[in-house]
């Protein structure tokens, strides 16, 4: 079965495209890495699925369905340094943030919900810290609570921003543990991630990526000396050259 | 005193309108600010400020009234297109929101004061009282302002206390709310819409100019004695009421005085005392923390003095004079009496003659921190690769810091060592 699927996904920042045609069918109950260098698209890409940035064009199905209509299986990880944490919230308030819902508003947190919320938080070890002011966390345990909030939500598919980023050695084993048993309960993980030395052990399918996607497929067909070097030996001249030239003309990348 | 008690009694109606509609405008203008200081948007408030005057000013052109209702909807209109045009600069240009701003409430603040100025230019007699506007007609609340503001403010408490979670994301992570599904251009929408009200409203009281003060000071105030949002949002609303109670008292009991400018006087004393006084974040708190810091240092510095002299072959048990202890370490004299002093008070230290001697519990103290210093180094040494002449500068410090806990992991990762690089004995506890 497939999970995510994008058909000639296009998406640019003042017309300059930043993903190009990206096309590829990601399967269920992987963990899987999107790997490329700086500056590659990989959190574009992130969010373009997850319908947080406009695409120039193609489309994105998830369970061949609209994200629309299947919101509530997907759930996001941002990365740790798009929000402030200085913000006046507990842990507790973050995860529970997880079980809000379109059809909730108005509604108020139920016990359950906070039973959810508990769970989540064991399941990264963070549960201790559950009345914890957020801006009293190391790096790792807010990486650990935005993973919480996402578990909260009880989704089958998790798409994860640099979760490996700039974490303690402590967190980066409860989340590559999590990762494992979430792959056991059949969910599909999807992970941006930079670090070569570590794809290799982290994940069973990769898409590499920049700019284009140069291959996706399970990590013993891609991971290798030719492809990486496609990936991370420099962005294609042309390509970059036309992407340069529609922002300059003020060009779409669809008539 | 006379004075007080009239103005606490309400008998004269007025001062009661005034009490109450500076109360109201203080209070829905902090519950608002809390989510433009959490959103980052201070300066926004003080956009729409600017922007209401024309909406003001045009109400009154086209219905002839004062009444409050036609100028807040004007003053609605404008302080709306301003929040949209500022949005619509930064989306669509280069321009940064900063820069918007600037824009958006310069210029609409210019139209703002042309038609006012041909208002009062043109023999319309009822426009006398419209400048108010620009600072504030507090003082002369009547019964009919007290009714639509707490209106408007009961509106704007129902908005956040029904919206309160959602309000929350979206001040924290408003891409999370969108990815959940919520419809979080209409939650903006709202968050806005009391915004422009609280500012159209509040302006009465404190007028234009100082409008951006009533909303974001009393949530930075707030901001200093807590951490959970709702009490946060409490804190601020009750500094805006204390505040608009205050300001029509003072310029009751002292009719000379503005009325606005005193409320926000008073906020500003509020959120200043926040800074300064509040527990654990505030700077006394602050301060406290580094003046503790600095005496545990001292202590135990001159504490080590015994020590070292003992090492030296002397013996733990000889009495030192100050002169010793001065030729072994660099100290003034007089923060060498202070120590002294502090580790007599701890029972560390035995005063004999002129004389100084360490006691049996100052002495285990005083190896405890010798330990540290000496424990450190060797992880200098051996972790960081750091050359034994490198690493005692560093010790020096950090030996004051290491918890027990950090010192039984460095016990154990080192695995319990005798000597610190420099071959100096480590002293362990018997």
């Amino acid at each position: 079965m497939i999970s995510i699927e994008t058909h000639n996904l296009t998406v640019s920042y003042n017309r300059r495209p930043v993903l190009w045609n990206i096309d590829f069918e990601l399967p269920t109950g992987k963990i899987i890495g999107i790997i490329g260098p700086n500056g590659s698209g990989k959190t574009t890409l992130l969010k373009a699925i997850m319908g947080l940035v406009p695409t120039s064009s193609g489309y994105v199905k998830i369970f061949d369905q609209d994200l629309n209509d299947v919101r509530s299986r997907v759930s996001y990880v941002p990365q740790r340094e798009s929000v402030d944490w200085d913000f006046p919230a507990s842990v507790m308030d973050i995860v529970l943030m997880g079980r809000y819902k379109k059809d909730t508003l108005f509604k108020r947190i139920s016990k359950a919900d906070k039973d959810l919320a508990a769970e989540a938080l064991e399941k990264v070890n963070m549960l201790e810290y559950s009345n914890r002011q957020i801006s009293q966390l190391s790096g790792g345990q807010q990486q650990r609570v935005f993973i919480a909030r996402s578990l909260a939500q009880g989704a089958d598919i998790y798409i994860m921003d640099e979760p490996f980023v700039g974490v303690d050695a402590a967190t980066e084993e409860a989340i590559l543990k999590l990762l494992s048993d979430m792959k056991d309960e059949g969910k599909t993980v999807v992970v941006v991630h930079h670090d070569l030395q570590t794809a290799k052990d982290f994940f069973d399918w990769i898409v590499l990526l920049n700019t284009r996607m140069v291959a996706a497929g399970p990590i013993e067909e891609i991971f290798n000396e030719k492809l990486l070097q496609e990936a991370y030996g420099g962005k294609l001249n042309v390509l970059s050259q036309v992407g340069d030239l529609m922002k300059e003309k003020a060009f779409d990348v669809r008539e | 005193m006379n004075s007080t008690f009239q103005f606490l009694s309400f008998s004269d109606p007025n001062v009661l309108f005034v009490v109450l509609g500076t109360m109201i405008l203080g209070a829905s203008a902090a519950i608002v600010g809390c989510f433009s200081f959490l959103r980052k948007r201070a300066l926004v408030g003080d956009a729409i400020a600017h922007s209401i005057l024309p909406g003001v000013c045009l109400a009154f052109m086209l219905t002839g009234s004062k009444n409050p209702l036609y100028l807040i909807i004007g003053a609605f209109i404008t302080g709306w297109l301003s929040l949209l045009l500022i949005d619509g600069i930064t989306r669509t240009t280069k321009l940064k929101s900063d820069t918007a701003i600037g824009i958006i409430l310069s210029v609409f603040f210019g139209v703002g004061i042309l038609l006012l100025t041909s208002i009062q230019h043109s023999g319309n007699a009822s426009q006398a009282g419209l400048d108010k506007f620009l600072f504030g007609k507090a003082a002369s609340l009547t019964k009919d302002d007290v009714y639509v503001f707490g209106t408007i403010a009961l509106i704007l408490i129902a908005v956040v206390i029904l919206f309160y979670k959602e309000f929350k994301l979206i001040s924290f992570n408003p891409d999370y709310a969108k990815v959940i599904g919520l419809p979080v251009r209409f939650l903006e929408f709202m968050l806005a819409t009391i915004t422009v009200l609280a500012v159209a409203v509040g302006i009465q009281a404190v007028g234009v100019v100082l409008m951006a003060a009533l909303l974001i000071t009393p949530a930075s105030g707030a901001r200093f004695w807590t951490d959970k949002l709702s009490v946060m949002i409490l804190i601020a609303t009750a500094f805006g009421a204390i505040s608009g109670f205050l300001g029509s008292y003072i310029s009751y009991i002292a009719p000379a005085m503005p009325t606005g400018p005193w409320i926000v006087m008073c906020l500003s004393v509020l959120t200043i005392g926040s800074i300064w006084f509040a527990p654990k974040t505030g700077m006394l708190a602050k301060y406290k923390v580094q003046k503790d810091n600095q005496r545990k240092i001292l202590i135990e510095n001159v504490l080590k003095l015994f020590y070292h002299l003992g090492e030296r072959g002397s013996g733990f048990n000889n009495e030192r004079s100050v002169k010793d202890l001065l030729a072994t370490r660099d100290l003034r004299t007089k923060e060498l009496k202070r120590g002294l002093r502090l580790l007599k008070k701890e029972n560390w230290l035995r005063k004999k003659g002129n004389n100084w001697l360490i006691t049996q519990s100052g002495l285990n103290e005083a190896k405890r921190i010798i330990k540290l210093h000496r424990l450190w180094e060797m992880y200098l040494n051996q972790r960081l690769k750091l050359q034994p002449d490198h690493v005692h500068n560093d010790a020096e410090a950090i030996e004051h810091i290491i918890t027990p806990e950090l010192e039984r992991q460095l016990e154990k990762e080192l695995n319990y060592p005798t000597k610190d690089p420099h071959e100096s004995i480590i002293p362990y506890a018997e």
